[in-house]
């Protein structure tokens, strides 16, 4: 939140400071069937994000509480004003990750990146591959103790959507599926489109991830480099 | 217009009873007053589907999802698109005649979008439920509005999203709103003029029977709304409509007994909306287990004698069979996965609840199904050919978290707040029940939670769609896949078929287009 803007746009109600706990309770009975109780999103997108497409600013965040996104799924609300800024300033601190400091070099991580080969799989800033999530950004939106731990033990939290599939021998992640076909990139980046009918084998690993284990790999002060270079990636502006 | 056409838009109760004499149009929201959802045209068949193409489309505004049952009769398809407007498209071509466009305020509370399902038609006008809680009757040949009520108050979250159900002079209508605290009811108004004739409270006031289920004052935002359209029988003349989920939907603290008639199927006489027989499918309900489908009538054999029946594949896992009459509890019969009732009294249909297991806690109970259902408001379809009763499942469960209940007129009313299972991928199914034990013929698999519907028709193929958008036709006999076509949009809708110039067609409504497919 910016203190001083919401002054100026909401002078009558920043006479005092938003009801934390207000804000909570109005989120947890009204947000949280769709954005999920931590903001983690569910029928509704995530919250937990440092911005928010639809609500760039605080007012905005107010105006779109209060309207719905007619077309978008959200409903509108027949919150009063002080209501209105109580729940959107809980939206806000959804979105705010404790970024503690982190212990190594982010400028020498990035030679550790290239080393362990993360490019060949993931890309950063529109540098390579299309395997594995995108980590443009990634330091917005995970913290370093998440991130280490995805780096030593991948397998214990899969990001949503990713989906491994085995097709006849062609094994890759889900790009798309629907009934009939089903769309997978392997690990090279390569695309393949299929008709189920046509495959003899086709099974589905959700939960399962194509990422090694750094664990014993990187250790030490690579591994600190390391995430201190994704923590401070940053989301395009 | 000449005079013939003007005679020919008349859409008589006469015609509305006996949609047999024109199996070529679609008179009603389910194409009779039994709720089959079946096409008799068999022009379409097995073995020539796969001939099967676009013939037109035509592509609406709006972004929310599309819903829309269209009528079709007298050459002229009528269809209705999110908000709240309504469209009448000439048959032959897909080019639009009218349309009744309706400015609809900001602010709409609506737990599930701004959509609507369809209109009804009777006597040369069309009727259409608005989500800002108006009915609207409208010049079948113009679009003209004939007349146009309030009958709730849109700033309480009442809102109407179903098409009516027109019979004899007037219309019957439901409405929603009960994730917001909102008290049921089910209303029928005059056709020519628009008045009130009678209505229908679904949650009892003090002195009726019925308001004991209820724990103090809970009545009043009890919810038990009647969202979906229903049936009729004119022989017993008796309107059926499905009631969703007392509210708050996931606290039953708040709201101690049964919640009679939330979760119900109710009768009602339909000249006075006075209460025939009601059943109630999960009492006390806390897993928003809403009752909103489609009452399907058929008259068959049971032990030996003929009895007028209703089939009902509830939202709650079970398959039902009553006694329309009477509403005496026949036959109940698990057809999916569920973990909130540890069986159902063979006697009474009245279930044993799992609550220590299904009511929403502070660590996550599970609960299968989640609180969209296996069956939801999306058509079953019933073949009187195969006697199989063809219903798209959500296979689907999550978490329930305990959360702040507090009513305040207008707002959610929820009591919980929900999570999905991480790494379980949810399906959909297809499945074929024979009609009369529940019992499973065959199943097909779709590879997400459907939110369409599903037609039969005479050509013995049973039709549907996905979420991937993919539109499909089995065999009825035994789920096969015959026909596909990938229409890019979701589908949220049931398709329907009817006939022009001698040709069958199947039309359904997918993304932002209302699609329309004939032979070649």
């Amino acid at each position: 939140m910016r203190p001083v803007l919401f002054f100026l746009l909401t002078f009558p109600l920043a006479a005092q400071q938003p009801d934390g706990a207000r804000g909570a309770a109005i989120y947890s009975s009204q947000c949280a069937i769709c954005h999920g109780r931590q903001g983690e999103g569910g029928r509704g997108p995530s919250l937990a994000r440092a911005r928010l497409r639809h609500a760039p600013s605080d007012e905005s965040l107010m105006r779109l509480i209060r309207a719905g996104l007619p077309g978008g799924g959200m409903p509108g609300t027949w919150l009063n004003d002080f209501e209105l800024r109580d729940v959107a300033a809980h939206v806000r601190s959804l979105g705010r990750f404790p970024r503690p400091p982190v212990a190594g070099d982010a400028a020498r991580g990035e030679t550790v990146y290239l080393k362990a080969g993360c490019a060949k799989c993931h890309t950063l800033r529109g540098e390579g591959g299309a395997f594995g999530p995108d980590l443009t950004g990634i330091g917005s939106r995970r913290n370093a103790g998440h991130l280490r731990a995805s780096v030593l033990d991948p397998a214990a939290d899969v990001p949503a959507g990713f989906v491994l599939i085995h097709a006849d021998k062609i094994t890759g992640a889900r790009v798309n599926e629907d009934t009939f076909s089903v769309q997978i990139r392997d690990a090279s980046g390569k695309l393949h489109s299929f008709w189920k009918s046509a495959l003899t084998s086709l099974r589905k690993e959700p939960g399962k991830t194509a990422m090694p284990s750094y664990r014993g790999t990187l250790q030490g002060e690579d591994l600190d480099n390391l995430i201190a270079y994704l923590a401070s990636q940053e989301d395009l502006p | 217009m000449n005079l013939l056409l003007l005679l020919l838009a008349q859409l008589t109760y006469d015609r509305l009873l006996h949609p047999d004499r024109e199996p070529g149009n679609w008179l009603t929201y389910s194409g009779n007053y039994a709720s089959h959802h079946y096409s008799p045209l068999g022009q379409i068949t097995r073995a020539n589907v796969g001939r099967l193409k676009p013939a037109w489309m035509y592509q609406i505004r709006g972004r929310e999802h599309f819903e829309t049952m269209p009528l079709v009769f007298d050459g002229v398809m009528y269809i209705t698109d999110p908000p709240s407007d309504v469209t009448a498209l000439d048959l032959r071509t897909g080019r639009p005649i009218w349309h009744y466009r309706r400015a609809i305020p900001p602010g709409i509370a609506v737990c599930c979008g701004q959509v609507n399902r369809g209109v009804a038609a009777l006597g040369g006008q069309i009727f259409v439920t608005t989500i800002d809680a108006h009915v609207v009757a409208l010049d079948a040949a113009t679009g003209r509005v004939r007349w146009d009520i309030e009958i709730a108050d849109r700033k309480l979250a009442y809102s109407l999203t179903a098409a009516p159900l027109a019979l004899k002079d007037r219309i019957i209508v439901g409405m929603a709103g009960a994730e917001y605290g909102v008290r049921g009811f089910l209303d029928a108004y005059d056709a020519k003029t628009g008045r009130r004739l009678w209505r229908f409270y679904t949650t009892p006031g003090p002195g009726e029977p019925g308001h004991e289920t209820w724990s103090g004052d809970s009545w009043k935002m009890g919810g038990a709304t009647t969202w979906v359209t229903g049936s009729y029988d004119p022989e017993l003349n008796l309107v059926y409509w499905g009631t969703g989920n007392p509210g708050p939907d996931y606290d039953g603290t708040v709201r101690a007994g049964d919640n009679l008639y939330s979760d119900s199927v109710i009768a009602l006489d339909a000249d006075t909306g006075k209460l025939k027989w009601h059943f109630q499918f999960t009492p006390h309900d806390v897993n928003d287990m809403d009752s909103n489908q489609i009452p399907v009538l058929i008259d068959a054999p049971w032990n030996g004698r003929m009895r007028k029946l209703m089939l009902f594949a509830n939202r709650n896992a079970f398959y039902y069979v009553l006694d329309r009459a009477t509403g005496e509890f026949l036959r109940a019969r698990q057809f999916t996965r569920q973990n909130w009732a540890k069986s159902i009294d063979p006697k009474t249909g009245r279930p044993v609840p799992n609550i220590e297991q299904t009511t929403p806690n502070s660590t996550g109970a599970l609960v299968y199904p989640d609180d969209d259902g296996t069956s939801n408001w999306f058509s079953p379809s019933y073949s009187p050919r195969t006697k199989l009763f063809y219903q798209n499942v959500r296979e689907k469960g999550a978490y329930y978290y305990k959360a702040d209940t507090k009513f305040q007129p207008g707002r959610l009313y929820l009591g919980a707040t929900k999570r999905d299972i991480p790494n379980e991928e949810a399906y959909g199914t297809l499945r074929a029940l024979h009609a009369l034990t529940g019992e499973q013929a065959w199943e097909f698999r779709m590879h997400s939670p459907p939110w369409g519907g599903v037609l039969a028709t005479a050509g013995d193929l049973v039709f549907s769609g996905t979420m991937e958008g993919d539109f499909f036709a089995l065999d009825a006999l035994n789920g096969k896949p015959l026909w596909r076509f990938q229409t890019g949009g979701e589908i949220w809708a049931n398709p329907i078929s009817y006939r022009s110039e001698g040709k069958q067609y199947i039309a359904l409504a997918a993304g932002s287009a209302l699609m329309v497919f004939g032979l070649d």
